[in-house]
């Protein structure tokens, strides 16, 4: 059955969204900001057109890839960081060195390195979101508490039994809370590296119109890539809900 | 058997324990009372064999305890059920890492969760059980795995009186008829003359058997109301006022 309140506050919220749009574009002009109307209708016209879709789709590819790969290196990394010290000590210094570095200004260099296409921008969300997911599940990791390894061990678990029912569990909300967090990290990613070098991509198709003074077909693009946010966040919190149940339960006090 | 013997064990220079010895038959119980903090946690640990003891060795049966075994259960403090598995799956943990095929563990859990009033709550968490519930799964889980011995971590302190008499005679009921030897570690004296058979006092840090007393009325569900639990309790007093 589909859940009708969530729904109904995103309605309430584009409303409000709207109404904002609407009171910006009528104190400008209309002319640098469209009407809200107008660009909505801009947009349902896109829709069927196969080129938005085409756009739409190599988007979200790139972000999609770019979060599994992120979550797929830096959530074990992070497992080994938050369990083993040595590991720990051996990787910490660096990833907290390198962390604060903004890793979007290495774009030239994936560029050259892995080329124009698709792989140099999935490299650079996956970089950039990575970096989150590892610091956030190795904090986790280290904040479980003892008992519950000591659950494991004394009912005679090997650490491969510590790792599967207590580090992976309880680290998993850590790791989907990044995830979560960093869909609008990615978007914006995103938006930048496909604002270089590339035909494709609702990035392109922003930065495309704009330089054709096209502000309504900017706009097709702009409610795209903001659709495809919430999609990418409400995929990662539905994940969340189905693999961390226990987390969303009423509790008893 | 369980034989402790001469257990010793210090902490960045700080000795926990010294020189505990004791000696539990197949068809015993233990209470183990101290202080808040003098030690009785490390204690259980070395038990487990979940620490190692600085000096001496701890004996199950004859062979010595150097690691966590499915021969002995513990049941920590706060329970230390896992948030993230079902009731059913935390009382097969045990099975689990033991190999035992999943059809089976599943079936042992649930007649054992019937044992201790728990039907119906196979696909629950933890979270959703109230304290007393909660104990009950961690005492299912620890008897599961049909141990040898169970070690007991202050179980039921943190439960309200009357949930914790009715606990304590699950515990009971369980003990006899499964007639498994258990070490429980307590500051309540009242719940060491239900629960042991006999009564180790320790003393504050570090933590050293004082006196070691026999408990004749034990088994008894109405123990509380008799002459000679008045007679034990006060006597228990008068010991720890000496040296708490």
């Amino acid at each position: 059955m589909v859940n009708v309140r969530p729904a109904l506050r995103y309605v309430a919220v584009l409303m409000v969204l709207g109404l904002l749009w609407k009171l910006a574009a009528m104190a400008l002009g209309g002319v640098i900001l469209p009407n809200p109307e107008d660009a909505i209708r801009a947009f349902f016209a896109a829709l069927p057109t196969r080129i938005f879709w085409e756009h739409f789709g190599v988007s979200a590819f790139r972000a999609v890839m770019g979060m599994v790969i992120a979550f797929g290196i830096a959530f074990p990394l992070g497992l080994v960081m938050g369990s083993v010290r040595r590991a720990d000590a051996m990787l910490a210094p660096f990833i907290f060195l390198t962390y604060p570095i903004p890793k979007i200004v290495l774009l030239p260099v994936f560029l050259l390195l892995l080329g124009l296409g698709d792989a140099s921008k999935i490299a650079m969300i996956a970089l950039i979101l990575g970096y989150q997911i590892l610091v956030t599940t190795r904090d986790g990791v280290r904040s479980i508490h003892p008992k519950y390894l000591d659950s494991v061990r004394s009912l005679g678990g090997s650490r491969l039994d510590v790792l599967r029912e207590v580090l992976v569990p309880a680290a998993l909300p850590h790791g989907f809370t990044a995830l979560r967090l960093g869909t609008g990290v990615s978007v914006a990613v995103l938006f930048f590296v496909e604002s270089f070098a590339t035909t494709r991509g609702l990035g392109y198709m922003i930065m495309d119109a704009w330089g054709a003074m096209d502000y309504l077909g900017m706009f097709v693009g702009i409610i795209g890539m903001s659709l495809m946010g919430a999609a990418l966040y409400e995929l990662a919190n539905f994940m969340e809900r189905r693999v961390c149940r226990w987390m969303f339960l009423r509790k008893r006090m | 058997m369980l034989t402790a013997d001469n257990l010793g064990k210090a902490h960045g220079g700080d000795r926990i324990l010294d020189g505990v010895s004791f000696t539990l038959s197949s068809d015993e119980t233990l209470a183990v009372v101290g202080p808040s903090g003098c030690g009785k946690t490390s204690l259980l640990y070395m038990l487990s064999g979940l620490s190692r003891p600085d000096t001496g060795a701890v004996f199950l049966d004859g062979s010595p305890v150097q690691g966590p075994t499915p021969d002995i259960s513990i049941i920590l403090q706060d329970y230390g059920l896992l948030p993230w598995r079902t009731v059913v799956d935390n009382v097969a943990l045990g099975l689990k890492v033991q190999g035992v095929p999943r059809a089976e563990r599943l079936e042992r859990a649930r007649l054992q969760l019937v044992e201790l009033g728990m039907a119906g709550h196979d696909q629950d968490y933890p979270a959703t059980l109230s304290g007393g519930e909660q104990q009950r799964v961690a005492i299912a889980r620890a008897f599961v795995s049909r141990p040898r011995l169970m070690l007991l971590d202050e179980p039921f302190s943190s439960l309200d009186a009357l949930t914790r008499e009715r606990l304590q005679h699950t515990l009971l009921d369980v003990w006899k008829r499964r007639r498994v030897p258990f070490v429980l570690v307590t500051h309540s004296l009242e719940e060491a003359v239900v629960l042991g058979r006999r009564i180790m006092v320790l003393s504050d840090r570090p933590a050293r058997p004082v006196a070691m007393f026999d408990n004749p009325g034990f088994g008894d569900e109405s123990i509380r109301d008799t002459e000679a639990c008045f007679r034990l309790l006060k006597e228990l007093r008068h010991t720890v006022e000496d040296v708490w």
